[in-house]
């Protein structure tokens, strides 16, 4: 068929003109997609802190598209050497300046001794949001302990496997027990922020040192002192750090970024360990640390006396109410 | 024993996925799990680069270090495992991971993730060579057999290699030297470079 043969011709013809003028135009780009493709070195070299090298997959799973990312290395360096430098000075600090406190200081009496008689300090609602916070954080605590130095602390005692089934129920109570905490911590703002607002007051306190350092000072506070305000909003504010960064890794898929979920985590983690550096503070004082206190907490009523010492003004207030025993009777009282 | 490696050379990948069903048919790997993957670079514009990722089997293996209950191994051959019995799913490795391998059977929030699955360079886990119990749980362990993993071994443009890491690395650089172009041995920094034994 020679009629198609020298179409062919033609074609080819065309074809040959069309490289003859497309070829300048493609040196013209002065690219050549060959020798001249993307290399690893220099997007490594181009970089910024935490970034990734991503491009595009065909699978579903697009946190796959992140292809290398060097910032793993630095959560890794802080895993492994920072935090447990952090929680080591914060908690093992933390104890150490509590027992050297306890040895220098003593216990904490009461200076007047107990009066016999009570007063109620916090009711039951109160109590019961408490309880259920500190429960709740003291297995939060332990259980992520537990992932963070556990590796080294306890496995070597229980072998891998009993530590690796251990960690997978410390692992579910973690996640659980968070919402209850979380509802307590509301809770806890909500009936105690009236009483927590800081105040002239409470500049006093704190340039007496709170009373803490020596005997028979007590710098007069309303319902909550200095140092209990700061508890407060410790607990509230590290609580609430604590939730907002524990609820990107109780649902990391929400985030879907590697590089969100390794910030939140370093956050939660950081925030951890002065949280639990200050609630043994808080721990200690409300039990070892001073007579009388764990009343408060314990029975809901303490005694007047402890009452009057450290929260004078209070005591006026609930008698002005008529809800307290009124504290004009003598002490030396002839029995009845 | 050869310190075994992966290496991509992007120059000759086409993106064909080969490696990624081959790897999920060889481990029946469950569903939404990929265990490698290919990422496009630069998709669409000149000079862009495809590269085939799974795990790098690291020296000094970060997941390693962060994994809260040392669930992980490094075999003789260089080969990172890791025990699915130890494992709790709590996502560290796939934090600390540079090349995104570890995966988890349950993308549902609320912390459960499932036991981490990843590529075992075909060397399936702590149990028994070849048993059913690791074939469950890690799939074929081609590496007891002699062989190289799935993934490479049916590369169709050899653009995937497996094996000693020495011999492939000079196999790609032959190729560079050849062709007079090459974009670089994907990953190998970051995996290897930290360890003066590489």
């Amino acid at each position: 068929m020679p009629g198609s043969l020298s179409t062919l011709k033609v074609l080819f013809a065309a074809l040959a003109m069309l490289f003859v003028v497309a070829g300048p135009a493609a040196a013209q780009l002065s690219f050549n997609p060959t020798a001249q493709a993307v290399q690893e070195d220099k997007l490594l070299n181009a970089l910024k802190e935490g970034d990734k090298i991503s491009g595009r997959v065909s699978i579903p799973d697009k946190m796959s598209s992140s292809l290398i990312q060097p910032a793993g290395r630095d959560w890794r360096d802080f895993l492994r050497n920072t935090l447990p430098i952090i929680g080591g000075v914060a908690i093992i600090g933390m104890i150490a300046v509590l027992a050297i406190f306890l040895m220098v200081r003593g216990r904490i009496r009461l200076e007047k001794g107990f009066s016999g008689r009570k007063i109620l300090r916090f009711a039951a609602f109160e109590r019961f949001t408490h309880w259920l916070t500190a429960s709740c954080f003291i297995i939060l605590a332990l259980s992520g302990l537990n992932i963070s130095f556990g590796r080294w602390l306890v496995l070597p005692l229980f072998g891998a496997n009993a530590f690796s089934a251990m960690s997978t129920w410390a692992k579910y109570a973690h996640d659980f027990l968070a919402f209850p905490f979380m509802v307590g911590l509301v809770i806890m703002f909500l009936i105690w922020i009236k009483d927590n607002v800081p105040g002239k007051l409470d500049l006093q306190w704190i340039k007496q040192g709170g009373g803490l350092l020596s005997n028979g000072q007590h710098p007069p506070a309303k319902r909550f002192n200095a140092g209990q305000k700061g508890i407060f909003w410790i607990v509230i504010i590290g609580g609430a750090l604590m939730s907002v960064s524990g609820w990107f890794l109780l649902f990391p898929y929400l985030p879907a970024d590697v590089t969100t979920l390794q910030f939140w985590t370093v956050i939660h983690a950081v925030i951890a360990m002065l949280f639990i550096a200050a609630m043994l503070a808080h721990i200690y004082i409300g039990s070892v640390g001073m007579e009388g206190a764990f009343d408060a907490m314990g029975t809901g009523e303490v005694d007047l006396n402890w009452a009057k010492e450290h929260h004078a003004l209070w005591v006026e207030e609930e008698q002005a109410k008529g809800q307290a025993p009124s504290g004009t009777t003598p002490r030396a009282m002839p029995a009845e | 024993m050869a310190r075994v490696k992966f290496l991509c050379d992007a120059d000759r990948c086409i993106e064909c996925n080969a490696c990624v069903t081959a790897c999920k048919n060889e481990h029946e790997v469950p569903w939404g799990i990929n265990r490698r993957r290919v990422v496009t670079i630069n998709d669409g514009k000149p000079g862009e680069r495809s590269v085939s990722m799974a795990c790098m089997h690291c020296t000094d293996a970060p997941c390693a270090a962060v994994c809260p209950v040392s669930c992980f191994y490094t075999t003789a051959d260089g080969v990172v495992l890791h025990s699915k019995d130890l494992c709790i799913g709590c996502g560290y490795c796939f934090y600390a991971c540079p090349f995104g391998a570890p995966q988890y059977p349950k993308v549902g929030n609320f912390g459960s993730r499932g036991k981490m699955d990843k590529c075992t360079y075909c060397a399936g886990g702590p149990e028994a060579d070849n048993t059913p119990a690791e074939y469950a749980k890690y799939g074929a362990n081609r590496l007891a057999e002699g062989k190289l993993p799935i993934c490479a071994e049916m590369c169709s443009t050899k653009s995937l290699l497996a094996g000693d890491g020495a011999i492939i690395a000079e196999i790609y650089k032959e190729r560079v030297m050849k062709r007079g172009y090459g974009s670089g041995m994907w990953g190998w920094k970051t995996a290897y470079s930290d360890s003066p034994t590489g």
